[in-house]
C-alpha cells in the first residue's frame, strides 16, 4: 500500500447549483514514501483543490483519499493525518501566526502538546533545516519572500511530517527566492527522507522530481517519468511551458545533433561543450 | 510605522525587563487603583519619586516616559481648567497646608459678577486642578513603563495566564489571546497593503488629500473595501494554514516559552503591595499615626 492513495476522487465547487465548477474529476494516483513527485497543471487544472484534499481540508465528493491507510473522510483521524502531511501554501504572510519567527515555528509543535524542551529542540532543528537559524528572534515582515517561505516550511517541518506538500509555494517568489526554496526542498527530500509533493505550474521545477503527474482540466493527463519533456506539443496542449534548456536540447536533437538526455541547464552546457 | 507590532517596547536588559509579565501587570493594576486614593501633595511627590526610581532601574530613557504624557496633555489641561473655574464659589476660609506651616486665607481669589452670573477662581479650585493633573500624569506614566519594558507578545502571554481562572465559566481565554497575537502579527501586513491599494488608486487619479472631511472620508471608500475583502481572504488562508499545522483550539496545547514566576517577582509584588498600603494609610489615617506628616 502506498503512503498516499488517491482513489477516483471528484470535487466540484458550488456543487448542486447551476454554476457548479468541476475542479477534480475522477483522479487516482499513489505516492510512495521518500518520493519526490511534481504535480503540475495549468491554472484551474484542479491542483490546489487536490492539495487541500491530501490533508482533509477539502473532502472529496466522491472517491477516497487514504493517508497511510487513514481515510480523510473520518473526522476523528484528521488530526493524525495532518501530523503526517504538512502543507505549505502560496502566500507566506498568510501562514504565520506570531510576530517573532521562533514563536511562529513553535505553533505546530505546541499544538501537538509536546514538552517545552522538545518544542525548543524542534524549532532549532527546523530553522536549521531551512537555513534560517540566524533569524530565530527576528520578525517575518523584515524578511525577503524566499526567506519568509523558508520560515513557513520550517513551521510545517517542526511538526515532523512524513510528507511535505507545497501548494504553489514558489509562485509568489522572485527567481532567487524560488531557487532558495527549491534547494531546501530537494535537500529535505534527500537528507531527511521526507516525501515531497511539489505542486506548481512551472514545468522547470518538475525537472527535479522522480515522477511527474500532469493535471489538465481536473483530469490526470500524464503520470510517469521525465520522458514527457520530450513531447513538447503535448505539454503545450496542457497549457504548460517547456523549460528553455530542454527546448533547446530537443530542437538540437531534431536538427540532427547527438544530444543525450539532459534535465538541467548545467547538463546541457556540458553536452554542448562535449560536442564542440 | 512597520515597527508598530513591537508596540512602544524599548529593548534593554534590566531587572524590570526580565520580570514576569504577570507580576508587572498586577503591580500596574495596583498602582492605578492606589493613585485614586492619594490626597496630599507629599504622597504625590513620594509616588513620583518611586516611579522615577523604577524608570532608572528599567534603563528606559526618562524622555520616553515623559513622551507618553504628550497624547493626553490636552485632556490634562482641559480637566485642570474645568476644575479651576467650575468649582463652586464658597466663601469659607481655606487652609493652605505646606509641610509644617499653615495659612488661613480667603478661599476666593477673584470674583466677577454680571447680572446673575458669578464667575471666579477659588483656592479649592486651584487645589483640585493641580491634584487632577498630577493624578492623570501618574496614571499614564506607570502603565507606559509596563509597555515600554514588555513586548506585546509577552504581555499577551501574561494576560492569558492571568485570565486562566475564567476558563471555569467557559470564557475563551486561549482563543482571545490567540486573536490578540494574530492581530499584532497582521498589523504590518495590513499597513503595507493599505499603502499598496492607496498607490494603486492614486495611479488611477484618486484624490485623498483635498476637500472637506466628508469628501476625504468618501475618497477612502475605494481603499477600505478592497482592504476588507483582502483581509477576509487572508483570514481564510490563515485558517487553512492553521488547520494544516494541527491546530485544534486550546485542547492539549502546550507552550514553548513557559512563564516563570520567580522569587524576585514575588518580592516586587510585596513591595508594591507595601507601597499601596502606605498610600491607603496616609489617606485614611489608619492607626492615627499621621505617618506621612511626621516624615516631612
Amino acid at each position: 500500500m502506498s503512503l498516499i492513495e488517491v482513489k477516483n476522487v471528484k470535487y466540484a465547487y458550488n456543487y448542486g447549483s447551476q454554476d457548479a465548477i468541476v475542479a477534480v474529476n475522477d483522479v487516482s494516483f499513489g505516492i510512495e514514501e521518500g518520493e519526490f513527485v511534481a504535480l503540475v497543471g495549468h491554472n484551474g487544472s484542479g491542483k490546489s483543490t487536490l492539495a487541500k484534499m491530501l490533508n482533509g481540508l477539502i473532502i472529496p465528493l466522491d472517491g477516497d483519499v487514504l493517508i497511510d491507510g487513514m481515510n480523510t473522510r473520518d473526522d476523528s483521524l484528521l488530526y493524525d493525518i495532518r501530523r503526517q502531511i504538512g502543507v505549505v501554501f502560496q502566500n507566506p504572510d498568510n501562514q504565520m501566526v506570531a510576530t517573532i519567527i521562533e514563536d511562529d515555528i513553535a505553533f505546530g509543535p505546541e499544538n501537538l502538546g509536546l514538552d517545552p524542551k522538545e518544542i525548543r529542540e524542534r524549532v532549532d532543528w527546523a530553522l536549521g533545516a531551512v537555513g534560517m537559524e540566524k533569524h530565530k528572534k527576528g520578525m517575518p515582515f523584515r524578511l525577503s519572500g524566499g526567506q519568509k517561505q523558508r520560515v513557513a516550511i520550517a513551521g510545517v517541518l517542526a511538526i515532523k511530517p512524513r510528507v511535505l506538500v507545497l501548494d504553489e509555494s514558489t509562485s509568489m517568489l522572485d527567481p532567487k527566492g524560488r531557487t532558495e526554496v527549491l534547494n531546501v526542498i530537494k535537500r529535505l527530500n534527500k537528507e531527511e527522507n521526507i516525501t515531497v509533493v511539489l505542486i506548481t505550474h512551472y514545468m522547470d521545477e518538475a525537472t527535479d522530481a522522480d515522477r511527474i503527474i500532469i493535471l489538465n482540466k481536473g483530469k490526470i493527463a500524464h503520470i510517469g517519468g521525465k520522458e514527457i519533456f520530450l513531447e513538447e506539443d503535448r505539454l503545450r496542449s496542457y497549457g504548460l511551458n517547456v523549460p528553455t534548456h530542454i527546448h533547446i536540447a530537443n530542437s538540437l536533437r531534431q536538427g540532427g545533433m547527438d544530444i543525450g538526455q539532459i534535465w538541467t541547464e548545467r547538463e546541457l552546457e556540458e553536452e554542448i561543450c562535449r560536442l564542440l | 510605522m512597520r515597527d508598530i507590532a513591537l508596540g512602544q517596547y524599548y529593548p534593554a536588559n534590566s531587572i524590570i525587563h526580565r520580570m514576569d509579565p504577570r507580576a508587572k501587570i498586577i503591580i500596574a493594576l495596583m498602582y492605578m487603583v492606589s493613585i485614586f486614593f492619594i490626597n496630599t501633595y507629599t504622597v504625590y511627590v513620594l509616588t513620583f519619586l518611586v516611579l522615577f526610581l523604577l524608570v532608572l532601574l528599567s534603563k528606559v530613557p526618562i524622555k520616553l516616559i515623559l513622551k507618553s504624557v504628550k497624547p493626553i496633555l490636552f485632556l490634562i489641561t482641559f480637566t485642570a481648567v474645568i476644575n479651576l473655574f467650575l468649582t463652586p464659589l464658597e466663601n469659607k476660609p481655606y487652609v493652605i497646608d505646606v509641610y509644617f506651616r499653615q495659612w488661613t486665607v480667603n478661599n476666593i481669589i477673584f470674583e466677577l459678577k454680571w447680572k446673575f452670573i458669578r464667575f471666579g477662581m477659588t483656592w479649592t479650585g486651584v487645589n483640585n486642578a493641580l491634584k487632577m493633573a498630577l493624578r492623570l500624569t501618574l496614571l499614564v506614566m506607570g502603565p507606559s513603563l509596563l509597555t515600554l519594558t514588555t513586548t506585546p507578545v509577552t504581555l499577551t502571554d501574561g494576560v492569558e495566564s492571568l485570565m486562566k481562572p475564567l476558563r471555569i465559566i467557559r470564557f475563551p481565554v486561549h482563543e482571545l489571546a490567540l486573536i490578540m497575537s494574530i492581530t499584532l502579527k497582521f498589523i504590518p501586513n495590513i499597513i503595507e497593503e493599505t499603502d499598496k491599494i492607496m498607490m494603486a488608486q492614486r495611479a488611477r487619479c484618486a484624490d485623498f488629500d483635498s476637500g472637506n472631511i466628508f469628501k476625504k472620508a468618501k475618497a477612502l471608500l475605494p481603499v477600505i473595501i478592497p482592504l476588507f475583502v483582502n483581509s477576509l481572504r487572508r483570514a481564510e488562508e490563515l485558517a487553512y494554514a492553521m488547520d494544516s499545522r494541527c491546530y485544534r483550539g486550546s485542547k492539549g496545547r502546550t507552550k514553548m516559552k513557559e512563564l516563570k514566576f520567580g522569587l524576585k517577582d514575588f518580592m516586587a509584588l510585596l513591595l508594591a503591595a507595601g507601597f499601596s498600603f502606605l498610600i491607603f494609610m496616609a489617606r485614611y489615617n489608619w492607626f492615627s499615626l499621621n505617618i506621612i506628616y511626621s516624615l516631612v
